[in-house]
């Protein structure tokens, strides 16, 4: 009897330890593999040319990803103009002004905008982002815009990293002490003067790691900016010309992609691309976070 | 003194309107795929599979998509809660306070959480293809497995950082072993563990891109795990993609089902976690 | 190397407040407490608090923990005002204005009042800025005033030659006893008129107490000081006015000797003696 309980003891906990190793030794498995299958095509072309050529022609075996590149930055930095704003000034409302009946508010709101599904988000902006964009905002700058463009990609991303970016700063400006936001305040500082000068100097190392870990995310985003922005390989003049983000042509291309030399290959090497720079930029914004949580708490 | 209190006033009006903004789109959002979608939502929808010609406009449903994710959903819990219950319990009740493996291993999830599913999809097709096996259930159960793990683990772990480490250093008092006391202490953790599962199948099941490649399309219903199966967004995706006017309004449709899904997936998640922590956003 | 303006070797407060950059009215500086109430939620957490704290002096709230001392302070700045939870009724009349008044300016009370907290601190910025914080923002701009006041002031805690050399750079590589008479200085260049200290010396070691007590007692020639102490000791040390506290309620209050000494109460009795803490 005893004998079987330790034995079970002992082999649960030899099972769990594998799993922790596995686990840990999955994000090498995720990148070895998709290195791996993007070998032959960085034997064949110089990732040099393959990053900043802008020839995309899979039948001739042309495959330059600067367009794409161009095209995930373009839509990137749209979203995080338009979000960070937003969702900086509602966790300062949150955090110093908002009642708690506010805040109880926000919570389901945050969750819901989160766990919307990108494919919803695609459904959303292709009914109301694409023809705004067509029918009232392009025709004051340009001639002519079908509304699938790197504007609507970037709205779209906007508001689905929107509630990511809200939950870290939330929490990054939950964790500056009390004593010192009351210092601020026992001296005769308003609300806003101790936002200012007190709040935001404090986190803004936070708030810097909440902006590369949403970008990290923007980057990856697929399925909605897919729907709405229109999918042409080439570099988009202005914000009201379609684009086509790396995610967007991995997921594209991959039913006819088997067919030709080097087209797999490529694909795969645009997977490890946004694998390994995701993977720093959340390495990185983890790391600060995980230090700004830790400082305060013992 | 004057521009002092003007100063203020401005951007707390702007912090005003950004979070009604926020809360805005949202309604904007569910509102705009409810109206469209309710409309062209029918009986059918939901009990049938495609019927012939369904893409030009022919009767049929998404019952298909609708079990395929269902299948694909419950397969990869099932791997999911395998892999990330024992380690959550090891990390936080095994392992000292202070373990470096398990802030490597929190770290690590942190990292994996970040990892788009398109490159799950990339993933899991490359290994599929290393395994022979072709676009299938089981290749979709795999991607999402990956996908909902970090989602799970983190999530379970939360709760079980909260747990005060007395009830396992009184089961292990009273002789209890590890393994044991682990058993108890699920019971302990069950509703973090349910809002885990929630957040994870919320998350899988409304997922594209990694099941793009990986478990295919198809009309019927799989019966067996080497056939391809359909999936709730890709038939989205693909219906929207057709030019005809019903097959888009049907897209509508099965948009609405996905986000009423996902309502209360999520406000059910919310509930049980509420029951954990008072203020968290 | 930065221009400092004129810099002397020590001031007093009266040298250092004579170029002031607010001219303030000078009165009598004395606090009346009628009939103060404090619920947070549904607890009553002050008692029918009625004190006169008078000018000039060291006043200091002792009693056991919980017993309210830290609410009754916070009443004082209105410091409450930052928890939605917390309802007062009653009257805090400072210069013959109550605090809790229709119109009155809640930053207007803050400045009048110097808070020293439980732990030193500093904000996150160097520590020139730190003193300068209060001066800025009550308007004060002149770059020639601005380093001149933050001189003094460090001068006046006894900072200005331990950090002469490093004025630009972050706080927190000071001591703890040094970060709090930085957060003295910041408090002081405020120009309040009342110092309030929430045991402003239980985190510090006895030479760093020592020297915040130092700085009580010269600064009381020109404010009145309320202290939440923890210590009896320090009440004996520096008080000369002691009021205790027990259960959110005033059970005796008087002169330090006679308060010691001569103990009307008999909780302040068993307090005193130790029965109970």
């Amino acid at each position: 009897m005893r004998y079987i309980r330790v034995v079970k003891d002992r082999t649960a906990r030899h099972l769990m330890l594998g799993i922790a190793l596995f686990s840990l030794l999955l994000l090498l498995v995720i990148g070895i593999t998709l290195l791996f299958k993007a070998l032959p095509i960085m034997r064949e072309k110089s990732l040099g040319t393959l990053l900043t050529s802008g020839n995309w022609k899979p039948f001739k075996g042309d495959f330059g990803f600067y367009p794409f590149i161009i095209s995930t930055l373009y839509v990137s930095a749209i979203a995080i103009i338009i979000a960070l704003p937003l969702s900086l000034l509602t966790s300062i409302y949150l955090n110093t002004y908002a009642t708690k009946g506010i805040r109880k508010i926000f919570e389901p709101v945050i969750d819901l905008l989160s766990g919307i599904p990108p494919v919803i988000y695609g459904v959303w902006g292709s009914l109301a982002i694409v023809p705004l964009i067509a029918e009232k905002i392009s025709p004051h700058f340009v001639e002519f815009s079908s509304g699938y463009s790197v504007l609507a990609g970037g709205l779209v991303l906007a508001i689905m990293i929107l509630p990511l970016l809200v939950s870290i700063l939330t929490e990054v400006f939950r964790s500056i002490p009390k004593e010192m936001t009351d210092a601020s305040l026992a001296m005769g500082a308003t609300k806003w003067q101790t936002v200012k000068k007190v709040i935001l100097r404090k986190s803004l190392t936070g708030i810097i790691a909440a902006i590369v870990l949403s970008v990290s995310r923007a980057f990856g985003e697929t399925i909605a900016v897919l729907m709405v922005c229109g999918n042409i390989p080439l570099i988009p003049k202005s914000v009201f010309d379609a684009c086509y983000p790396l995610p967007a042509l991995i997921a594209n291309n991959y039913g006819e992609m088997m067919s030709m030399p080097g087209y797999e290959s490529a694909l795969m090497l645009g997977a490890f691309l946004l694998f390994f720079i995701i993977l720093i930029f959340n390495a990185v914004s983890r790391l600060t976070l995980n230090q700004i949580e830790n400082r305060y708490s013992l | 003194m004057k521009a002092k209190k003007t100063e203020e006033l401005i951007f707390k009006t702007f912090m005003i309107i950004s979070s009604i903004i926020i809360i805005s789109i949202l309604f904007y959002i569910i509102g705009t795929i409810i109206y469209k979608g309710l409309p062209a939502l029918d009986i059918d929808m939901l009990t049938k599979i495609p019927g012939g010609g369904f893409f030009l406009g022919k009767e049929g449903g998404v019952l298909n998509a609708i079990v395929g994710s269902l299948y694909i959903i419950l397969g990869s819990l099932v791997i999911g809660l395998a892999i990330s219950v024992p380690l959550v319990i090891y990390i936080n009740f095994y392992l000292p306070k202070k373990s470096w493996l398990a802030t490597l291993v929190r770290f690590s999830f942190d990292i994996l959480f970040g990892v788009p599913s398109i490159v799950y999809g990339a993933f899991g097709f490359a290994l599929m293809i290393f395994l022979g096996i072709r676009a299938s259930l089981l290749g979709g159960i795999i991607a999402i497995a990956l996908l909902i793990m970090p989602i799970m683990m983190r999530s379970f772990d939360e709760v079980a950082k909260l747990l005060s480490r007395d009830l396992p250093d009184a089961l292990l008092s009273l002789g209890a072993t590890r393994y044991e006391m682990a058993k108890v202490i699920i019971k302990q953790l069950m509703p973090g563990l349910v809002t885990a599962i929630l957040l994870s199948v919320g998350r899988g099941i409304g997922d594209a891109a990694a099941v793009l490649f990986t478990a295919g399309y198809t009309d019927n219903i799989p019966t067996s795990l080497g056939q391809p199966a359909a999936t709730l967004p890709l038939s989205i995706f693909f219906q929207l993609g057709s030019p005809v006017e019903e097959v888009q309004n049907r897209a509508y449709a099965s948009a609405a089902i996905l986000t009423l899904v996902i309502l209360i997936l999520s406000l059910s998640a919310r509930y049980f976690s509420s029951k954990y922590q008072k203020n968290k956003i | 190397m930065m221009n400092f303006g004129v810099v002397r070797t020590s001031s007093t407060l009266e040298e250092i407040q004579s170029n002031s950059y607010l001219r303030k009215v000078e009165s009598s500086h004395t606090i009346n407490i009628k009939n103060l109430n404090v619920f947070i939620e549904e607890h009553h957490i002050l008692k029918d608090i009625n004190l006169s704290i008078p000018d000039k002096s060291i006043t200091c709230i002792i009693g056991p923990s919980g017993c309210g001392k830290s609410t009754l302070l916070k009443t004082l700045n209105r410091m409450h005002d930052e928890t939605p939870e917390v309802r007062i009724s009653g009257e805090v009349i400072v210069d013959e204005e109550n605090i809790y008044g229709v119109n009155v300016n809640v930053i207007d009370i803050r400045k009048k009042m110097g808070l020293l907290a439980q732990r030193p601190c500093p904000l996150p910025m160097s520590i020139f800025d730190n003193v300068a914080y209060g001066p800025r923002i009550h308007g004060l701009k002149r770059r020639k005033a601005i380093n001149q006041t933050v001189i003094q002031y460090l001068q006046y805690v006894g900072l200005w030659d331990e950090v002469r050399g490093r004025v630009r750079s972050s706080p927190t590589r000071l001591s703890i006893g040094q970060q709090q008479r930085l957060c003295l200085a910041r408090g002081l260049a405020i120009e309040p008129e009342y110092i309030l200290g929430d045991e402003a010396t239980s985190a510090l070691d006895p030479i760093s107490t020592k020297k915040i007590e130092e700085l009580f007692i010269k600064l009381k020639e020109k404010y009145s000081i309320i202290l939440v102490t923890h210590t009896l000791r320090q009440a004996r040390r520096i008080a000369d006015w002691v009021v205790f506290m027990y259960m959110g309620e005033i059970i005796e209050a008087g002169k330090t000797e006679e308060f010691f000494n001569n103990p009307k109460n008999k909780l302040t009795r068993e307090y005193l003696s130790g029965s109970f803490s």
